[in-house]
């Protein structure tokens, strides 16, 4: 090979690199085995404790532990998909542009809106990316975003990082309350000069509320308004396009993704009709080729990156496209009755931990709204204390809010699924008892 | 493009799974509940309807089946597809990012309870330093674009902590990936385009006469897109660098660079790496990909919250105790959590650890002595506008004099032997670009085969010009109306009319 390219040698080939920096010694293990390199990370995964076995999970705030049906990591571990480019070539990308097509329909219909794109890293950046759509549909001519302090204290976050160099202003309302408040006040924060305003469905601490008249209020100010919904709650409870919503967006991971400690999942992205050429992501749209056949493409690309540079919405390329097509394996084998008794089991398991836990002494239920997934339990001291606690005894307790909101001190969002046995939950009940009188 | 008769009912090769859905079918029972039943939510505040489809558990595997033999694929064939780095993906990756210790584990877990993961991650960031010669790695970023972003924000951070506010432009070569301008754009900053010399390296003198206060910095791929390592770059980081701005990497390219050479001692101040294209972690039809940050020393302390780091010493019989930290004038947050530990980090991670320093070095060299090998075999037939020694790709014009066949024809005939199309139409300074990138992991008679097929296409297209023009004629699906689905969009199917759901 060397002879027909014309060179001595490999080393010949690097004669533009800089010779003082050229064939640096790198300071790595030697190489494994694949052998050895399965030992390895096994007994790296086995520093972990999991909640598979070796821990039960009452741990939710934004990740869920659901069960997953085996066929959807067989679907998964398919080569023709998994090790596929993005689907530039329809011709030969048929299945992955279809699968595509499938999950954005199944996200349109499960939130009750018009169109949804192919999918964002994660649920919180798919919020950011909401908040450019609003600014480009107002043509920057609205320069105010209001976000619900009960929305993900991380996805505020990134909200707020994406937002640096737009020069607009985000609002919340006030950490500091005790969240007792009706959400319609948030109405009040918008203005003539508020392009979006963001609530979430549930909200953090689990709470259902009908944000139909809320979402009536920031219309009338002229503002869209952008809900952050939990996808297993939506096999229940009323859609956020029939509370109409303008865009609907949520982290996919509780319909069939691991926690994988964090990621990768899917930030879904849904909305209606008319705001389509303003979304950011990948589309995928029907249409048939020049034998005649049904076929899928990816569509409206004068949208994106490649063509419009600079001028695009969002720098985005890739969309999360493995996991959107785990969770259209997930919804269509769960289906209508299969994701009804996931939400159901959810509600009823949550709804018997709160009776139970209301009833230890010290303990108290903070809200008494409708809730679905998880709900705020008030403990008789600091969370993290009782946390620790509950560690000992190989329960993994709820996510800390004292974190995020000061006077929430001894609160903790409890979260239950339809992975946790009413023995589980009997063991937490215990185990909280026994704190409470040492 | 030839397009399809209007008004034809199109012909259905595989059903959508709305299509397939018949009443009161599931795929998956749940168990019953063993708590006792709490009252209902108020009927206000329920959905009146979920129409989602209703299938057996056979029949959504057999869907999804017949869904996977229309893609082409890395386990099915080539992939010469330049900027992408189409690499063999490891079996064994796929095991140990499945591990039960990885896979079920909370990302808000106390620390204590998942110090395998942090040290995963702690010694991922390490060896990304060690790699590309960093002081400090984000491994945050969900993929090159968001990294991207991730650098954008931190060099804008960086000029406002020192009171250097007036910096706006962004100097980006015309060669650029689009993401580069793109991810400028959303930071309310310029684009100032720096064209190629005719050897293909940034232009000197138009580079020298841009470089101002006005400079937030420079966003390069090296190689660059067309697969050539800039033989000037010392001096173009030395003329970025003396106006104050800095040098940002785009590590796309970075399959060419492993033990042959550190960017971040040639002095990039802020790079990404592509963890799906060269450290294997796949595709997956266009995602999930990973995107970590490398930066210099005086960068670190703008890095995404959080990093890990360890945050107690160990001790002769005790590991040390991994946690979080924040850097002391972080941008904040790109995304929730950690970035994508398991399908990324953990594959990654296992690739690095297979091959060593030796083992990636050999990466490189092979990469680029395929690339190179495909260039010196095809330049007799197709024409290489910036014709020296290449990196691991190459870009190669797609026409010929006399032919009505263009680069796209070509890509799609490609199929007809069953080989995946090379990169078309980018970069944007070759005309009818067609960019080759072989990777290491294809032996000399796969590419033997490929530049056999790529001379017999050019001779087709000379002599048989209509056979090129009409390909894909050997697979499942032909060339799409892609005019139509703009114009209708129609893009999302639902449950058949007049169907049941409350059967």
């Amino acid at each position: 090979m060397l002879e027909t390219i014309g060179v001595k040698s490999l080393d010949d080939l690097f004669a533009a690199v800089p010779a003082k920096h050229r064939f640096p010694k790198l300071d790595l293990p030697p190489a494994l085995t694949e052998m050895e390199a399965m030992t390895q990370l096994s007994e790296i995964a086995n520093f972990n404790e999991n909640v598979r076995g070796d821990l039960i999970s009452f741990l939710g705030a934004g990740m869920y532990h659901h069960y997953i049906p085996s066929v959807v990591d067989h679907m998964l571990r398919r080569g023709e998909f998994y090790t596929a480019y993005t689907p530039y070539q329809p011709e030969i990308s048929q299945g992955t542009l279809q699968a595509i097509f499938e999950y954005q329909s199944l996200m349109a219909a499960l939130t009750g809106m018009d169109v949804s794109n192919a999918s964002h890293y994660d649920g919180a950046t798919a919020t950011a990316e909401a908040v450019s759509l609003a600014y480009a549909q107002f043509r920057g001519k609205r320069r105010k975003v209001v976000v619900s302090a009960t929305v993900h204290p991380q996805y505020r976050a990134v909200v707020h990082t994406y937002m640096q160099g737009m020069e607009m202003e985000l609002t919340s309302n006030d950490e500091n309350a005790d969240f007792d408040s009706d959400p319609n006040d948030l109405a009040n924060l918008v203005d003539d000069n508020t392009c979006l305003l963001i609530i979430q469905y549930p909200d953090f601490f689990g709470r259902v509320y009908d944000y139909t008249q809320l979402i009536e209020a920031a219309h009338a100010k002229g503002a869209l308004v952008c809900i952050v919904a939990n996808p297993t709650a939506l096999a229940l409870f009323k859609t956020p396009g029939a509370m109409g919503a303008d865009i609907v967006v949520g982290d996919g991971q509780p319909l069939g993704i691991p926690l994988w400690y964090g990621g990768p999942s899917v930030g879904f992205f849904t909305t209606r009709k008319q705001y389509v050429h303003k979304m950011a992501g990948r589309l995928v749209g029907e249409t048939i080729d020049n034998r005649g056949q049904r076929a899928y493409v990816l569509t409206l690309t004068a949208r994106e990156q490649h063509i419009k540079r600079e001028r695009a919405t969002s720098n985005i390329c890739t969309n999360q496209s493995l996991l959107a097509l785990g969770t259209a394996v997930y919804l269509s084998l769960l289906g209508k009755q299969g994701l009804g008794q996931v939400a159901n089991l959810c509600y009823q398991k949550a709804h018997y931990a709160a009776g139970q836990l209301g009833k230890v002494k010290g303990y108290r239920i903070k809200y008494h709204e409708p809730f679905f997934h998880e709900f705020v339990l008030e403990c008789p001291q600091p969370v993290a204390e009782i946390n620790s606690h509950l560690l000992d005894e190989g329960i993994l307790g709820g996510y800390d809010l004292s974190q995020d909101y000061p006077l929430l001190a001894n609160c903790m969002l409890v979260a239950v699924t339809e992975m946790n046995s009413r023995e589980d939950i009997d063991a937490l009940v215990t185990v909280l008892s026994e704190v409470n009188h040492d | 493009m030839i397009e399809a008769p209007e008004k034809v009912t199109p012909k259905i090769v595989e059903p959508t799974i709305f299509d397939l859905s018949s009443p009161g079918r599931i795929g998956v029972t749940m168990p019953a509940s063993d708590v006792p039943e709490a009252d209902s939510p108020p009927v206000h505040l329920l959905r009146s309807e979920l129409p989602l489809p209703e299938l057996a558990e056979v029949d959504v595997v057999r869907h999804y089946m017949h869904l996977s033999k229309f893609n082409y694929s890395v386990d099915g064939g080539y992939y010469p597809l330049g900027s992408c780095t189409m690499k063999y993906n490891p079996k064994i990756n796929e095991d140990t990012c499945r591990l039960p210790g990885f896979l079920f584990t909370h990302p808000l877990q106390p620390v204590e309870t998942v110090q395998g993961n942090l040290a995963l991650m702690y010694q991922l960031q390490d060896w990304l330093k060690e790699i590309a010669g960093f002081a400090a790695v984000t491994l945050q970023p969900a993929a090159g674009a968001h990294g991207e972003f991730t650098g954008v924000l931190m060099m804008r951070a960086y000029h406002k902590s020192r009171g250097d506010t007036q910096r706006t432009r962004m100097l980006i070569p015309d060669a650029a990936h689009g993401t580069n301008p793109a991810s400028v754009g959303m930071m309310g900053m310029s684009v100032v385009t720096i064209p190629s010399d005719e050897r293909g390296n940034v232009d000197l003198k138009t580079l020298e006469a841009a470089c101002d206060d006005k400079v937030v910095g420079m966003m390069l791929t090296n190689p660059n897109t067309l697969g050539l390592f800039d033989e000037n770059i010392e001096k173009v980081i030395e003329l970025v660098h003396g106006c104050g701005g800095l040098m940002y990497g785009d590590g796309a390219n970075m399959n060419a660079l492993l033990g042959i050479v550190r960017p971040g001692d040639l002095g990039f101040d802020v790079m990404h790496f592509n963890l799906h294209k060269t450290f294997s972690v796949p595709h997956g039809g266009g995602g999930p990909g990973v995107g970590p940050v490398g930066v210099a020393a005086h960068l670190a302390d703008f890095l995404p919250e959080p990093l890990v780091d360890i945050i107690e010493e160990g001790g002769d019989d005790w590991p040390p105790l991994y946690g979080f930290v924040k850097p002391a004038k972080s941008i904040g947050r790109m995304k929730a959590f950690h970035g994508n530990f398991g399908g990324g980090f953990v594959r990654a991670y296992t690739y690095i650890a297979m091959h060593g320093p030796d083992g990636l070095k050999d990466i490189s060299q092979y990469a680029v002595l395929n690339a190179n090998y495909l260039l010196a075999r095809l330049r007799d037939t197709y024409h290489v506008p910036f014709d020296r020694i290449c990196m691991h790709e190459f870009v190669a014009e797609g026409q010929f004099e006399g032919s009505p066949v263009r680069a796209l024809d070509i890509s799609k005939r490609l199929m007809d032997y069953n080989f995946h199309p090379p990169t078309n139409y980018f970069p944007l300074i070759v005309h009818e670009a067609l960019m080759i990138e072989p990777t290491e992991t294809e032996n000399k008679d796969t590419l033997d085969t490929f530049v056999d097929t790529m001379i017999k296409i050019a001779e087709e297209a000379k002599n048989n010009p209509d056979v090129v023009k009409s390909a894909p004629n050997n697979t499942q699906f032909g060339r799409m109306d892609e005019v139509k689905a703009a114009r209708e969009l129609v893009l999302c199917c639902w449950l058949p009319e007049g169907y049941d759901l409350n059967q």
